[in-house]
């Protein structure tokens, strides 16, 4: 990730050796003055709000936790179960990580690197299935084998749920990294393998890592998949604590727990990124990489690609109409699928565009302004994004109740909000990336023009980051779409969304009445993902890295 | 460079769009924000005032046939809010005085029992509290018992044949079993097994009796007992604990085509053999009180007993004279373990065992 008060390298110049510092040679518009600025206020004041509403969930958990007592707590924590959840948790993030790196990597190395044959058609079909829920996913396997189960159906469902988390920003970062740097380490002798290694893989390497940072904090979280596949983790434990022993304070512990291991997470990406830095000559002297000639190995890699593409995406969808075309009767009456689908679509919609309101102060401040507390402010929020939607549903409903008198509990507003929180660190990403690549120099112009700081936000700011803003929205309403626990908790009563209604169904095996919402479900989060794809497409290496 | 080059290079559309164009997006997501929550908020906002909201626990199928069989009867609205039993006690505690609950109906005692030590229900009216036997309701009188149904052993004969089986559910524990046992430890259901288990046994006998079965069941233990059916009848595991109307429930919905199972039951009085009451009880904070207690009348009035009968739910009635179809051992014939209502409690005994034993 670049730090953000670094220039943005935006330069002429010929390719720089690999791992070199490039400096810009001409003065430009893209660099941020060397004085300090003022304090931004406003930004500052809105960003801290933003924080406040991120932190209330940890904040509940600390208060139900304190109630728990310390003795309790430590009872629970220091106990047989707590350390094979530790180790069923812990190996299962290591190993999906990692198959979701070497597969993201090397299916965008193979569409942006290669002469594969019909290159647009993958790079759209292997990010679908990131549109599909986990709990689709796994739904679509367990009912078909009894094979998949436990630790390698757990391996198996989230590896192909997840990998295009990794995919996005490495294709976008070998798109647009420095084919120079490969070809003058050929040059000096380096061989294939080892320029593959030191080069490629050596460029891509912060987008690597940044999107194993997001399929390891997704893992932390994740419980529909899981409770299908009988696979315990921290999390189906902390759902066991809210579901069987009306145990409120100890699901809070465990939940604590949770919370120190994505620290352990967001620290080791933060060592596993390390100081080096990837720098390439700038925007200006970018060529394209020429594409290598796959040859006989076209026919492997095709295999190869269908094989994925078949798993990840024809097994759910597959299994789907399987059980629609099986089954012929269905007890259980429930909301339509037009009625669910448009609460799902209400509800993602409103939630996208508040968390994508949200990330626009805090990116600022990150990527405008110097200063530690900023980029901790901004990393911070990375937290969220491994607190089980459960948990957070309870903290927003304990809010409600003890400091609001119930307001709003159980009404939308506050379902929006939950979505919001929780997918807060996804917009983040997008907006970010964005405006690290918008170059500050043009709003300083405006600026130096007279503009005042808010005009300049609304004329120049925001529609240079506009496509940044559309990447936020449709990862934050795709993530929506296919929440459920936060969601059985706050929706009003008497209203479905598509996962609910699909989730009332499968837990009451009424499979042939669940699948038309998982396929429902799949068909409107498919089109924010394709968006996605598209603008990651775009995004230069340096910006996709900062994801 | 080549000019060429140059132009591939610089991300033309962004410095192309014009401040207006690239507003419109802007400003329409901003609208569509600012409608929507609107909309949201009155669409989301509480139902209108006469409208009841019942806290289900219950088979969804089951309560929605007796929610529109009370609709038709009363005129009273009533909005079904679904979720496992205890996900919903705990919802209620956190919502306090603000619950905007009315009534809970629960699969099984311990839930409404819990709810009760919390003085979080009402009374409920001693007209409906009479057509249950006092045995299977609240001891203070703050929820009635509505069904009940048995804990059975489901098996599949190409696995395990009926010989075979236990009829004790100590032998459960027995390692001839590793690998073929299948239960659900988090499933509320399974917590009275425990509490009856500990009750006649002792704790210690208890928790050693857990671990037993913990190694046995390896893998197979499950979130819950749905998936125990589904697993033993695909022939994942060869047989589990899980209360009868699961097997029946399977069998509705796959057709006789579908089932490669069997259920079994305990011997007479076994600590196995536990009759679980399922209930429902009336919040202290709801403001509609008097159409709360039609609706457990109407639960336990001879309508409301004859759509338990003849759902698809398959539990007993609690009413005697409504006979059931499917599950073919009548309700009189049964021979559960004495254990009583009390006895069962909020079902603590269980999770701490259970806890002790790794399996919470």
């Amino acid at each position: 990730m670049r730090r953000p008060h670094e220039p943005a390298p935006l330069a002429l110049a010929t390719p720089a050796p690999p791992g070199a510092e490039v400096r810009p040679a001409i003065a430009h518009v893209g660099v941020v003055p060397a004085r300090r600025p003022a304090r931004p206020w406003g930004l500052l004041a809105l960003s801290a709000g933003v924080a406040v509403v991120l932190v209330a969930p940890l904040v509940f958990l600390l208060i139900e936790a304190h109630g728990a007592g310390t003795s309790t707590i430590l009872h629970l924590v220091f106990r047989s179960l707590t350390a094979s959840l530790l180790w069923n948790t812990v190996r299962l993030t290591l190993v999906v990580t990692v198959l979701c790196a070497v597969i993201g990597t090397a299916a965008a190395w193979f569409v942006e690197r290669t002469d594969l044959p019909g290159r647009p058609v993958w790079a759209v079909l292997v990010v679908v299935p990131l549109a599909i829920p986990d709990f689709v996913v796994s739904f679509g396997w367990a009912s078909l084998s009894t094979w998949v189960q436990g630790f390698r159906g757990a391996v198996l469902v989230m590896t192909l749920a997840v990998y295009p988390l990794v995919y996005l920003p490495v294709a976008a970062s070998l798109r647009n990294a420095d084919p120079g740097q490969e070809e003058v380490a050929r040059s000096l002798g380096a061989g294939r393998l080892a320029t593959f290694w030191r080069i490629t893989i050596g460029q891509a390497r912060t987008a690597i890592l940044g999107g194993c940072l997001l399929v390891a904090l997704v893992l932390l979280a994740e419980y529909g998949a899981f409770e299908i596949l009988s696979y315990q983790t921290f999390t189906t434990e902390i759902f066991t604590e809210f579901n069987v022993s009306f145990n409120i304070p100890t699901a809070a512990a465990l939940s604590l727990v949770l919370v120190l291991l994505s620290f352990v997470v967001l620290a080791g990406e933060g060592l596993a990124r390390g100081r080096g830095r990837v720098s390439r000559s700038g925007p200006l002297a970018q060529r394209v990489a020429p594409r290598r000639r796959l040859g006989r190995w076209t026919p492997a890699v095709l295999i190869g690609f269908t094989v994925l593409v078949g798993l990840a995406l024809g097994v759910p969808v597959g299994a789907s109409i399987y059980w629609i075309l099986e089954s012929g009767h269905g007890y259980l009456t429930g909301v339509s699928l037009l009625d669910s689908a448009w609460h799902t679509a209400l509800y993602s919609a409103t939630a996208a565009a508040l968390a994508t309101m949200m990330a626009l102060p805090v990116a600022l401040l990150a990527v405008r302004h110097r200063g530690r507390a900023y980029q901790l402010l901004e990393r911070s929020t990375y937290l969220v994004l491994a607190i089980p939607g459960l948990v957070i549903a309870f903290a927003l409903a304990y809010f409600s109740e003890r400091y609001a008198n119930g307001f709003l509990y159980q009404s939308a507003p506050l379902l929006v909000l939950a979505y919001a929180i929780l997918f807060f660190p996804l917009a983040l990403v997008g907006v970010r990336a964005s405006l690290a690549q918008a170059p500050p120099g043009l709003e300083e112009i405006a600026r130096s023009l007279g503009r005042r700081r808010l005009a300049v936000l609304w004329r120049v700011t925001l529609p240079l980051v506009a496509p940044g803003l559309a990447a936020a929205f449709s990862l934050v309403f795709l993530s929506a779409v296919t929440e459920l626990t936060a969601t059985l908790i706050l929706i009003p009563t008497g209203v479905q969304t598509l996962a609910t209604q699909f989730w009332a169904y499968q837990q009451n095996l009424a499979y042939g009445q669940a699948a038309p919402f998982a396929l429902a479900i799949i068909a409107i989060a498919a089109l924010p993902s394709f968006l996605l794809g598209r603008f990651f497409d775009r995004l230069p290496a340096r910006t996709a890295a900062a994801t | 460079m080549q000019p060429h080059d140059r132009d591939a290079a610089i991300p033309r559309p962004m410095y192309r769009l014009t401040a207006r164009r690239a507003l419109c997006p802007l400003l329409a997501l901003a609208a569509i924000a600012a409608a929507v929550l609107l909309l949201a908020a009155c669409g989301g906002a509480s139902p209108s005032k006469g409208t009841l909201i019942l806290y289900n626990g219950q088979h969804e199928q089951t309560t929605d046939a007796l929610v529109a069989g009370f609709e038709k009867t009363t005129g009273i609205n009533v909005e079904v809010r679904n979720d496992d039993e205890d996900t919903l006690a705990d919802e209620i505690v956190t919502e306090g005085s603000n619950s905007p609950a009315d009534v809970i109906y629960t699969e099984n005692s311990p839930a409404l029992e819990y709810l009760q030590s919390k003085g979080l229900l009402a009374p409920v009216a001693a007209s409906t509290l009479a057509r249950t036997p006092s045995r299977w309701n609240s001891p203070q009188g703050d929820w009635v018992g509505v069904s009940a149904r048995v804990s059975v052993l489901i098996y599949n004969p190409s696995l395990i044949s009926a010989g075979q089986l236990p009829t004790k559910v100590s032998e459960l524990a027995d390692p001839k079993y590793n690998g073929k046992l299948a239960f659900a430890a988090g499933e509320t259901d399974f917590q009275p097994i425990v509490t009856s288990y500990a009750r006649t046994y002792g704790q210690a006998a208890a928790l050693k009796w857990l671990e037993g079965i913990k190694a046995d069941a390896g893998s197979h233990v499950y979130p819950d007992n749905e998936t125990i059916a589904d697993e033993v009848n695909r022939g994942a595991v060869a047989f589990g604990v899980v209360n009868q109307y699961y097997w029946y429930r399977m069998r509705a919905e796959l057709g006789a085509s579908g089932v490669h199972s069997k259920i079994a039951y305990f011997a007479p009085h076994d600590p196995g053999y536990v009759l679980d009451i399922s209930g429902a009880g009336i919040l202290e904070s709801s403001t509609h009180k008097t159409a709360a207690q039609r609706f457990l009348a109407f639960l336990l009035s001879k309508q409301g007993q004859e759509i338990i009968a003849h759902s698809i739910s398959f539990e007993y009635p609690i009413d005697d004279g409504v006979n059931t179809v499917a599950p073919e051992t009548p309700f009189d014939q049964l021979q559960p373990n004495p254990i009583t209502i009390p006895q069962l409690g909020d079902g603590s005994t269980a999770i701490a065992l259970l806890r002790e034993a790794g399996l919470l």
